[in-house]
């Protein structure tokens, strides 16, 4: 359709003045959005009152559709497990067995590390949860990834606390809303997780892709010492996330690290648990001095 | 002989097979009101439960402005990139204000074509929209990757052609939201 001639409004003075007008508007909206824009760049939680009060309107709506959501895939569950429920009570009978003896085992060694860790006097501030929710939306339209927890400060959940499912770290903290919160998940390009490869803690660093994978890169130089089907676990180094919180599994070698998978799903995750950051205090005081992504040089 | 039944209706509101045709004025509130709602809660899609591992969902936002702004030329004001964009940063994660450039520079953008080619077909505006949503996009993901670390322009690829085949559709829609907007 061809545009309106609202170009050429004649001789009226005031139609030629109102068009200007809004040329004018609209580059200097322009120009303001620009300002705002460097502004939320040089300060990334610069309009996160903003982000949380949006987050907010649209949370109700968001906890319906994924309480229905989540209903549907039980009822998927449900159905499936119905057909094949022989065969599955033959093979996991077989797997209690199997783990049973396993289980013995890991009582045992449980009792000796808590001994040796008593004998080392150490001290961890472990695995208090503060809360449990759910992730109610992502942004699936962004390069970024971000999810949206169903709980905020009103369950005590504050900015920098981890976040993990029942089968592996999912994120951390970044906004926190009345009954909101924001979370970055730990395929963003932005997250950066101290981790350790389970079998011998092989130091390394994982990194966001964008698109569900993480690279884990070795503290050492050299060839890529990574195996296809390792298990990698956070290893506490920061003070951020607890250590042995399981992450990911390699599923790729590279040149200089490996392509991993992480072990939790957000779209599949039942619920959320939002954990103190472990070794706080530690943080705190380390945060203090030199805060995350500012160097800071030390006059001798 | 029964009359045969030619609309569902709630039985709330009569019939208007009699009133007089003639001399209707169109609601002045749905004029206005439903290309804003339309855009504003299209950018809220976001905030509904997709959790997906990688940026899939195609910019509703976006698609119903272009189409908006595509389809009726001059209903939305030259200016009106900012504020839409604006409530967009809001539910899309990316930097506040991203959206409220770039729209606005594709509205610009549009302006200037409209006054080069005038009178084009339903294939050359699909063509204008490809391209701004394909720049929008990257611009997108070059700002994010100001402010943060960003990842690779590889993995909007998915997102571009679901966004630009998604792109009928949408102008569907808002064409259906346009004769409702102007029925009398």
């Amino acid at each position: 359709m061809a545009p309106p001639p609202h170009r050429r409004p004649g001789f009226s003075r005031k139609a030629q003045y109102g068009l200007f007008a809004t040329y004018v508007i609209a580059i200097a909206g322009t120009v303001v959005a620009a300002l705002l824009l460097i502004i939320s760049v040089a300060d990334p939680t610069g309009f996160a009152a903003l982000r949380a009060a949006g987050a907010e309107i649209t949370a109700p709506v968001a906890r319906f559709f994924n309480s229905i959501r989540r209903t549907g895939n039980d009822m998927g569950g449900n159905l499936s497990a119905y057909f094949d429920a022989a065969s599955k009570n033959a093979a996991l009978t077989k797997e209690v067995k199997a783990s049973r003896t396993k289980l013995i085992e890991a009582r045992a060694l449980k009792v000796e590390n808590a001994r040796l860790r008593g004998l080392l006097k150490l001290k961890d501030e472990t695995g208090e949860q503060v809360a449990v929710g759910r992730l109610i939306s992502s942004t699936a339209s962004s390069t970024r990834r971000i999810a949206t927890l169903s709980i905020g400060s009103n369950y005590g959940v504050e900015r920098a606390q981890p976040v993990r499912g029942p089968s592996g770290l999912i994120g951390r903290v970044i906004e926190t809303g009345p009954t909101t919160a924001r979370i970055l998940l730990v395929t963003d390009a932005e997250n950066l997780v101290p981790v350790m490869r389970v079998g011998d803690g092989l130091p390394a660093f994982s990194t966001g892709l964008g698109n569900g994978l993480v690279v884990i890169k070795p503290l050492n130089l050299g060839e890529s010492p990574f195996k296809v089907g390792d298990i990698i676990v956070t290893s506490g180094n920061g003070g951020l996330y607890q250590p042995n919180i399981p992450f990911a599994r390699v599923i790729r070698k590279t040149s200089d690290g490996a392509l991993a998978r992480p072990l939790a799903d957000p779209a599949n995750s039942p619920y959320a648990i939002v954990m103190k950051a472990y070794q706080a205090e530690a943080r705190a005081e380390q945060q203090a001095i030199a805060p995350d992504g500012k160097t800071q040089e030390v006059a001798e | 002989m029964k009359n045969p039944v030619t609309a569902i209706r709630l039985p709330l509101r009569p019939g208007r097979e009699y009133e007089s045709r003639f001399d209707r004025e169109q609601s002045l509130l749905k004029m206005l009101a439903i290309p804003i709602a339309s855009i504003v809660l299209a950018s809220m899609v976001t905030t509904l439960p997709f959790l997906t591992t990688q940026p899939i969902l195609p910019p509703f936002g976006l698609l119903m402005f272009l189409a908006w702004r595509l389809m009726r030329p001059g209903l939305l004001p030259v200016w009106s990139g900012v504020p839409f964009g604006l409530v967009d940063d809001l539910f899309s994660g990316q930097p506040f204000g991203s959206a409220g450039l770039l729209w606005s520079l594709a509205m610009l953008a549009i302006e200037v074509i409209d006054s080069r080619a005038i009178w084009r077909d339903y294939m050359q505006d699909w063509l204008i929209a490809s391209l701004l949503i394909i720049i929008v996009l990257l611009g997108g993901l070059w700002i994010a990757g100001m402010a943060h670390a960003a990842s690779d322009p590889i993995i909007l690829l998915p997102q571009m052609l679901l966004s630009i085949l998604l792109y009928p559709l949408v102008v569907r829609i808002c064409a259906r939201l346009d004769s409702w907007r102007l029925a009398t």
